[in-house]
């Protein structure tokens, strides 16, 4: 008997047609066999070298179940591995994100390739491990590479449910994260009491706070750092637009605003990882070119963080 | 603890999840999914604007009851099902939109419930406005901001126009407990929506919280006196 001739939905074929779009947008195989990796720094509480531009994940991931942008997403994550990528990281209060992050990963069969970062955000301590199991899930990771509790809700028990669970080999790493330079005392407690293997918060050229207290506390103990906001939300690129690059600029290497802000924030010693969040392809490649050499060194930091106060 | 001044250091963008082209296509693939329920939903309406102008005995039982279908079908087939998978916040909204449908099945489904005014003065002429505006200029809105017509916002599918519509009909009413009883969850819908926009940076953020202008101005207006 004949199979039953399949039927084409409007949505396989829109999903088809963008996946092929986004293949084609890659780089050709070679070219990406010619590219060196990005640079990488080790983290010493963990003993791993991690590549210092991640992916984050935050509003442009949040898309919902809408066909044509997951497809998009997807094409960004395959941007991402092909350039070496490793960490993306989210929350379960980013929405869809991290079903968005688990489509990905599906379609481009990268579960090996990718370091998986997520949260634990509830105010329910007892609720957290079915928080966790509901974002493993999503992912569809067989267990997460690092869970930081979000934004310091609830920390105690939240770090302390994290640490049981990393104890138990259910997650290799803990971590905590803040934002906007809020609650840095806190965080600096928490970095002197627990055995942390990561502290995520924010820093770029003009939110410098963390480097008075945090960073060379995380040097000190080894602590990986992941920077979330890098460009303020889109906000500093956007607002340094309209200015050109110093000529100077070349001896970093950057090429645009981005560039040169994401490698002032990864020759900072103590950062781990950049995580600037996008729904743009080219986007992405601009990221992560700028985890390249040569990176700046103190003087030249000194003068980025100059330049850019006085525009 | 989070202290005030944290609280205070946070901006409205700061609670935004999603992005505007996002937000714009869930209308698009919304309208999609309903189509052909458009034209019945533009038909429903024009017979509660027919009522609203012409009121019989039964209109404003008639409005009342196609409103709070309209109220539970948003919060089930765009709030919950398109709205809460980019948004959480939206969940603790749903029961609001099923209070509201409850809402007005009690105060205007029974006979003599809301009385609807049958002479004109300010507060129907803004009740009025309210409405036509909801029905007919707000999805023509989506071509003024470039969406295009696939991102319509249709009264009886979207929340919007079904806020703005509820609030015309509140606005209009002659009973004041009943009015100011039925304005407060639309009122609060345009005025999370308008902002939601606003700080979106999508154009349309001002009919929503005009509409909560105008409402709230007609409810506040004098009684028209009886003329005779």
């Amino acid at each position: 008997m004949p199979p039953p001739p399949s039927r084409l939905s409007r949505r396989a074929l829109l999903s088809g047609l963008v996946s092929l779009a986004a293949a084609t947008a890659l780089p050709p195989l070679g070219a990406l066999a010619q590219r060196p990796p990005p640079l990488a720094r080790e983290v010493p509480a963990i003993g791993e070298r991690l590549p210092l531009v991640g992916l984050g994940s935050w509003i442009t991931f949040n898309v919902g179940d809408d066909p044509v942008l997951l497809e998009e997403c997807t094409a960004v994550m395959a941007q991402f591995f092909a350039m070496g990528g490793r960490m993306i990281d989210s929350s379960p209060m980013y929405g869809s994100s991290q079903a968005t992050i688990g489509h990905g990963l599906g379609k481009l069969d990268a579960l090996d390739r990718v370091y998986a970062a997520d949260k634990i955000w509830t105010s329910r301590p007892g609720h957290g491990p079915a928080q966790v199991e509901a974002s493993r899930r999503h992912w569809g990771v067989p267990r997460f590479d690092l869970l930081q509790v979000h934004n310091l809700v609830a920390w105690e028990a939240n770090l302390s449910t994290l640490l049981a669970m990393k104890a138990a080999g259910e997650v290799r790493h803990v971590g905590i994260t803040t934002s906007h330079g809020r609650r840095h005392d806190t965080i600096e407690r928490i970095m002197r009491d627990a055995p942390l293997d990561f502290v995520q918060l924010t820093y770029n050229v003009v939110d410098r706070e963390a480097e008075r207290r945090l960073l060379p506390l995380a040097r000190e103990k080894g602590i990986g750092v992941i920077v979330n906001r890098p460009f303020r939300q889109g906000r500093l690129t956007e607002r340094l637009a309209g200015e050109p690059l110093p000529e100077w600029a070349t001896e970093i290497g950057a090429g645009s605003w981005a560039q040169f802000i994401l490698k002032f924030i990864i020759s900072h010693p103590a950062v781990s990882c950049a995580i600037p969040a996008t729904t743009r392809v080219d986007h992405v490649r601009e990221n992560m070119a700028a985890a390249s050499t040569p990176l700046p060194d103190d003087a030249l930091r000194r003068r980025m963080a100059d330049h850019v106060r006085a525009l | 603890m989070i202290g005030m001044s944290e609280w205070l250091s946070y901006r409205p963008a700061d609670f935004l999840m999603f992005s505007p082209r996002v937000y714009e296509r869930l209308f698009e693939l919304h309208n999609q999914a309903l189509w052909p329920l458009q034209p019945l939903a533009l038909m429903l309406g024009g017979a509660m604007l027919f009522a609203l102008l012409r009121p019989r005995p039964w209109s404003a039982r008639l409005v009342a009851a196609l409103l709070a279908v309209g109220w539970v079908f948003v919060a089930w087939a765009f709030l919950w099902q398109r709205y809460v998978p980019i948004n959480w916040g939206i969940r603790y909204v749903i029961p609001l939109f099923v209070l509201q449908a409850l809402l007005l099945i009690a105060l205007g489904v029974p006979k003599g419930g809301l009385d609807l005014p049958r002479r004109w003065g300010v507060r129907r002429a803004l009740g009025v406005v309210l409405f036509v505006h909801a029905l007919a200029l707000h999805p023509l809105m989506a071509l003024v901001t470039g969406r295009g017509l696939l991102g319509a916002e249709v009264l009886g599918l979207t929340p919007d126009p079904l806020a703005i519509a509820t609030l015309g009909v509140a606005a209009m009413i002659s009973r004041g407990p009943c009015g100011w009883a039925l304005l407060v969850i639309p009122a609060l819908w345009c005025l999370v929506s308008g902002i939601t926009l606003a700080t979106l940076g999508i154009p349309g953020a001002w009919p929503p919280l005009l509409a909560v202008g105008l409402a709230l101005l007609a409810r506040g207006w004098p009684r028209d006196a009886p003329t005779a």
